[in-house]
C-alpha cells in the first residue's frame, strides 16, 4: 500500500485523536492514560504477524524476539484494559440523587 | 488471493473490514471517557476492539502458515496474559504511576524487537529489493521504541524508588543526548543507503536509542513525572504508528496514532499547568528534589516563623467552618492517607461542614493521580473540582486543608516575578479566611522552592505523617 495513503490515514487520525481526547476532563486523566496505554498494545498485531516469517525462515533469533514481543504485546492490551476498568469502577457520584445529570466535561 | 483456496474470511478486505470495526469500537470507547458514567462502558467497547483486531489477523491468510506459529503464538499470549491479569489485579492504586510506566514501556519494547525481526527476516544480507518505505518505518519504530521501553523503565524504578526520584545527571548531558540521537540517525541513514549490517542495526539502532532512552529520563525529577509519562505514552503509540506503516497493517496505524494524540494533549496539558515548555522539563534538572521524606531541613529561615498547631485546634478550626476545601498532593498518595480524609470529610459533613477538594493538574505523579486515589476512598467525583472551577470558591472558604501539597499552593507563584515557579497556575489558597497545612516538616517542596503560604498568619501548620495527623483530626473531630 502506498504511503501517502496511508499517511493521509496517520493524519485524520490524529485529528479524531485530538477532538476525542480534549473532552476528557482532568478527573479522569489517569484512566484515560492507561486506556490509551492498552491501545497502543496493538502493537501485539505486528508480532502475531511477522511471526510466520520467522518460522518460514527458521530463524530461532527472530522467534524468540517474537515470543517476547507477544508477551510484552499481550501484557500492554491485558493488563492495561484490566487496571482502566478497576480504577474507573471506583469512580461514584454522589449517593444523593438531587443533583442533575451533568457531564463533568 | 484465490479464490478457491481461501475462504473468504481471508481476503484481506473481509480482514481491512474488521479492522475498520475495531478502530470504531476504540474512537467510540475513548469518546464513553469523556465522563465518569459512561467510562466503564467506554474501556470495555475499546477492550472489545482490541479482541475484534486480534482475531481479525489471526484468521488473515498466510498469518498462521505452521502447527509451530500457532503454539509460539499462543505460548506468548499465554505468558503475556500470566504476567498481565495479576498485575493489574493486584496493584494499589498509589502505585498507578509505576504500573502505567511498565505497560507503557513493555508497548515500546514489543515495537523495537518487532523491528529487529523485520529487520533480520527482511533486510540482513539482502542484496536489493528491498523497499524503503517498509526500512524506514520500521527503523523509526525501533528507535522511538527503544527510547520508550527504556525510558518508561527509569520512570518506573524511579516511582517505585529503586532509583532516587531526585535528578541524576551527567555533566555535559544534553550534548551527549544529542550526540546519542545523531547516532541513531546516522545509523538509519547508513542502513537505507544500503548497509544491511545487523551489527549496524543493534549498536547504532538499538543500543543507541537505549541509552538515551535511559540518560533523557534520569535527570527529571519526581514532580516533573506526569509530564515524562504523558510524553513516552505519546512516544509508544507514535512508533506503533510507524510499525504500522513498516507492515501495512491500519489498525496499527489509527491506533498508533490515536494514541500519539492522546499523549501529546496530556503532556501539553501537564506542561501548561507548571508553566514550562516541554523542552525544558526533558532538559531536566529542575530543583533538587528534597520531596516529602527526608531531606535538608533547610526551608525555615527565610520569611519569618511558622506558626504550628495541635490536632485538636485544626478540628475545631474545621468543625466550625462552613465549607473547607481539602488540597491534596503527593504526600497524601506518599502517606496513603486517602481513606484517612475521606474518614475525616464523612466527620465533617456530618457536622454539616461543606467538604470539596481541589485538584490541581499536576499533583501527584500522572495525570489525574489525585482524582484516583480519591476515587478509591470513595470520594464522589461530584466533589473533585478543578483548578479553574475552585479559586473562585476560595473567596468563600473558612478553612483550606493542604494534605501533603506545596507548590501548587505557592503564592509566589502570583505575586513574586523573581520566583523559579513565577506565572505558574496555584490553587489560590491564601484567599481563604484560614489555611492548616499538614507537612512533615519544614523543608521546601520539590522545586526547593520557600513556600510564603507557611509564614502567613492566618496559615497553621500540623506537622506530621499525613494519615496519622487526618486520623487524629478525624479522632477529635468525634469529641466535639
Amino acid at each position: 500500500m502506498d504511503l501517502v495513503t496511508q499517511l493521509g490515514v496517520l493524519v485524520l487520525a490524529a485529528f479524531v485523536g485530538f477532538e476525542v481526547i480534549s473532552k476528557v476532563p482532568n478527573t479522569l486523566h489517569t484512566p484515560l492514560m492507561s486506556g490509551t496505554n492498552a491501545i497502543h498494545g496493538i502493537v501485539v498485531l505486528g508480532g502475531l504477524l511477522v511471526m510466520g516469517h520467522a518460522v518460514t525462515d527458521n530463524d530461532t533469533v527472530s522467534k524468540i524476539l517474537l515470543v517476547i514481543a507477544v508477551i510484552f504485546g499481550t501484557i500492554n492490551v491485558v493488563g492495561g484494559f484490566l487496571v482502566t476498568d478497576r480504577m474507573l469502577g471506583m469512580f461514584k457520584r454522589k449517593p444523593e440523587p438531587a443533583q442533575s445529570e451533568g457531564d463533568r466535561s | 488471493m484465490t479464490a478457491l483456496a481461501t475462504s473468504f474470511w481471508q481476503d484481506e478486505n473481509f480482514v481491512n473490514s474488521l479492522y475498520i470495526l475495531a478502530v470504531i469500537l476504540f474512537i467510540v470507547g475513548l469518546r464513553g471517557l469523556a465522563g465518569p458514567r459512561t467510562a466503564v462502558q467506554g474501556n470495555k467497547i475499546a477492550a472489545v476492539g482490541m479482541a475484534v483486531a486480534v482475531v481479525a489477523t489471526l484468521i488473515g491468510e498466510h498469518v498462521i502458515p505452521d502447527a509451530e506459529t500457532a503454539i509460539l503464538i499462543a505460548v506468548g499470549i499465554a505468558i503475556g496474559t500470566a504476567i498481565g491479569v495479576p498485575a493489574a489485579r493486584s496493584v494499589k492504586m498509589t502505585a498507578m504511576p509505576q504500573m502505567v510506566a511498565l505497560f507503557n514501556g513493555v508497548g515500546g519494547g514489543a515495537v523495537a524487537l518487532i523491528a529487529w525481526s523485520e529487520f533480520r527476516g527482511d533486510f540482513v544480507g539482502s542484496t536489493g529489493a528491498w523497499d524503503d518505505k517498509v526500512m524506514i518505518a520500521s527503523l523509526f519504530a525501533a528507535i522511538i521504541g527503544s527510547v520508550s521501553f527504556w525510558g518508561s523503565n527509569i520512570a518506573f524504578a524511579k516511582l517505585q524508588e529503586i532509583l532516587p526520584g531526585r535528578p541524576i545527571s551527567l555533566p555535559g548531558q544534553q550534548v551527549i543526548n544529542l550526540l546519542l540521537l545523531l547516532v541513531c540517525i546516522a545509523s538509519a541513514v547508513a542502513i537505507v543507503a544500503g548497509e544491511h549490517s545487523q551489527l549496524v542495526f543493534i549498536v547504532g539502532i538499538l543500543a543507541a536509542a537505549a541509552i538515551l532512552g535511559n540518560m533523557v529520563v534520569l535527570p527529571i525529577g519526581g514532580a516533573d513525572m506526569p509530564v515524562v509519562i504523558s510524553l513516552l505514552n505519546a512516544f509508544t503509540g507514535l512508533s506503533a504508528a510507524a510499525a504500522g506503516i513498516a507492515l501495512d497493517n491500519y489498525a496499527l496505524i489509527v491506533a498508533g496514532t490515536i494514541v500519539g494524540a492522546s499523549g501529546s494533549i496530556l503532556t501539553n496539558l501537564m506542561a501548561v499547568a507548571m508553566n514550562r515548555s516541554v523542552p525544558s522539563i526533558i532538559a531536566g534538572g529542575f530543583g533538587g528534589g528534597g520531596e516529602l521524606p527526608a531531606g535538608a531541613g533547610a526551608g525555615a529561615g527565610g520569611g519569618g516563623t511558622a506558626r504550628s498547631t495541635s490536632a485538636q485546634d485544626a478540628a475545631i478550626q474545621l468543625a466550625y467552618a462552613r465549607q473547607v476545601v481539602v488540597v491534596p498532593g503527593y504526600g497524601m498518595a506518599v502517606a496513603q492517607a486517602q481513606h484517612a480524609v475521606r474518614g475525616m470529610a464523612v466527620a465533617l459533613e456530618k457536622k454539616g461542614v461543606e467538604v470539596k477538594y481541589a485538584i490541581h493538574p499536576v499533583a501527584g505523579r500522572m495525570p489525574g493521580h489525585m482524582n484516583v486515589l480519591l476515587a478509591e476512598a470513595d470520594v464522589p467525583y461530584d466533589q473533585l473540582k478543578e483548578m479553574d472551577d475552585i479559586n473562585p470558591e476560595f473567596g468563600r472558604t473558612d478553612v483550606s486543608l493542604i494534605i501533603g501539597a506545596n507548590d501548587v499552593t505557592n503564592p509566589a507563584a502570583n505575586d513574586d516575578p523573581g520566583s523559579p515557579i513565577y506565572g505558574m497556575p496555584i490553587l489560590e489558597v491564601d484567599k481563604s479566611a484560614s489555611v492548616i497545612v499538614l507537612k512533615r516538616s519544614m523543608n521546601s517542596g520539590f522545586a526547593g522552592i520557600d513556600n510564603p503560604l507557611f509564614y502567613d498568619p492566618k496559615t497553621a501548620m500540623l506537622f506530621g505523617d499525613a494519615k496519622a495527623s487526618v486520623s487524629d483530626i478525624t479522632a477529635e473531630l468525634s469529641n466535639l
